[in-house]
């Protein structure tokens, strides 16, 4: 893939900015390039189009959806060849979710995650920070449900304004 | 010419095939759990290693070089040509057997993932990468039970220690040794290196919910081999058959 591809992919293309609309199946107020799992979008003299995306979890099942979508939206827009690779590495992690993408979600009621990586692992439990509910803006939470409606959030109650929401969980 | 399933494919379908299993057994909790909020965690649970067990399944068919998907493999291959361990096939309608089970694997599977973070093979590095941050909320997930039903009530306490000690057998076959060759070729995570740190996060676990380290006679094992519990056939039975009642059918 690399060299062959090396070039090609300098310019965020028109390709680019088509796949980039594409919103989660899942979450749709965020589009796949908020989500960062839109990773690469090249396309050569023929005009064929190479998109490659990576799940946010292993089992993520809106990994077809995505990839039918993308496709749709590009043949749509006249580009008669387009095909999806799955990639796995480097792996996403909730750091890739770019600053519109975290707003929106607050906006849509999902508490957006904290940084990933530290402060796990330590003890036999470990200890997670406390989560803003993103309705009233109180710290004043409680995790309700470490896994969510889905692989990537999990349910927290606010007691300050008793409002259940989503939490975008660090990974 | 040498056995397709041993070496580097027979390796990677080992890890495969654990993570399918597990997938299948944990997945019979949904709508079985002693709460709504365990039938999601449970399912979100299955569905990670569900995933890892697709990605490694599509790496040892493409490692293979005989044309095997990740369908063709999981649906067509009788008991004999499976790869998992006990540990996972096994029934587990108790649920302190079932999270009993997911701490000891869960751990394993984390200090596994991340030492083949650092495999030759960059197939295995890529699903590694993804599956050590799954499998840390996996580990997280059947602590909190673990300390919850220990550390609970007498009755808790009893049946917790039971549950540990039907699955504490188990637990030797994660860590028998793999081919050498695929070590030197950087391939593989030494599992008999993985035993002392998943023994020390284990002992941690179980010294802080009052339980003990249970003084049993390791079972012998054989999964890598093809070598299986009963049980594992009425698992595939289930996975496999509307599959083969119907081949070639899309839905």
């Amino acid at each position: 893939m690399g060299a062959e591809r090396t070039g090609e992919a300098a310019v965020r293309s028109a390709a680019w900015a088509l796949a980039a609309e594409v919103p989660d199946p899942e979450i749709p107020v965020v589009t796949i390039e908020d989500l960062g799992i839109l990773r690469d979008v090249t396309e050569d003299d023929r005009g064929w189009v190479h998109v490659r995306v990576t799940p946010t979890y292993s089992g993520c099942p809106a990994m077809d959806v995505i990839a039918g979508d993308v496709v749709d939206r590009l043949t749509r827009a006249g580009y008669q060849h387009v095909d999806v690779e799955h990639v796995l590495a480097p792996a996403w992690s909730t750091d890739d979710i770019s600053e519109a993408g975290l707003a929106k979600l607050a906006a849509y009621g999902i508490a957006p995650p904290g940084p990933s990586g530290p402060g796990r692992g330590a003890g036999p439990v470990t200890l997670a920070l406390s989560v803003r509910c993103p309705r009233c803006g109180s710290p004043d939470t409680r995790e309700s449900s470490r896994f969510g409606s889905t692989a990537c959030k999990s349910l927290w109650v606010c007691r300050s304004c008793r409002e259940p929401f989503d939490h975008f969980k660090a990974l | 010419m040498s056995d397709p399933l041993e070496g580097h494919v027979g390796y990677v379908l080992g890890l495969a095939d654990d993570a399918l299993i597990s997938a299948q057994r944990t997945s019979w909790w949904i709508s079985r759990a002693p709460e709504l909020e365990e039938d999601v965690a449970l399912a979100n649970i299955g569905l990670d290693q569900l995933g890892q067990a697709r990605s490694l399944l599509a790496h040892a068919g493409a490692l293979e070089g005989q044309g095997r998907g990740e369908d063709e493999l999981a649906y067509w291959r009788d008991e004999r040509d499976y790869r998992c361990v006990h540990l996972v096939e096994r029934d587990q309608a108790d649920f302190g057997v079932a999270m009993a089970r997911l701490l000891l694997f869960a751990t394993y599977q984390a200090e596994l993932y991340a030492a083949l973070l650092g495999s030759a093979d960059p197939g295995l590095a890529g699903v590694a990468g993804k599956a050590v941050k799954e499998v840390a909320y996996h580990v997280d997930h059947a602590t909190h039970w673990v300390l919850r039903l220990g550390d609970g009530t007498d009755e808790s306490h009893e049946r917790m220690q039971a549950a540990l000690d039907v699955e504490w057998p188990y637990l030797d076959e994660l860590f028998e040794a793999v081919d050498p060759a695929l070590l030197d070729a950087g391939i593989a995570a030494d599992p008999t290196a993985l035993r002392l740190p998943v023994l020390a996060r284990l002992e941690a676990v179980l010294a802080e919910a009052t339980l003990i380290v249970p003084e049993v006679t390791p079972r012998r094992g054989g999964g890598r081999r093809g070598l299986h519990t009963e049980e594992l056939g009425y698992v595939l039975a289930e996975m496999q058959h509307l599959t083969r009642s119907h081949p070639g059918a899309q839905w």
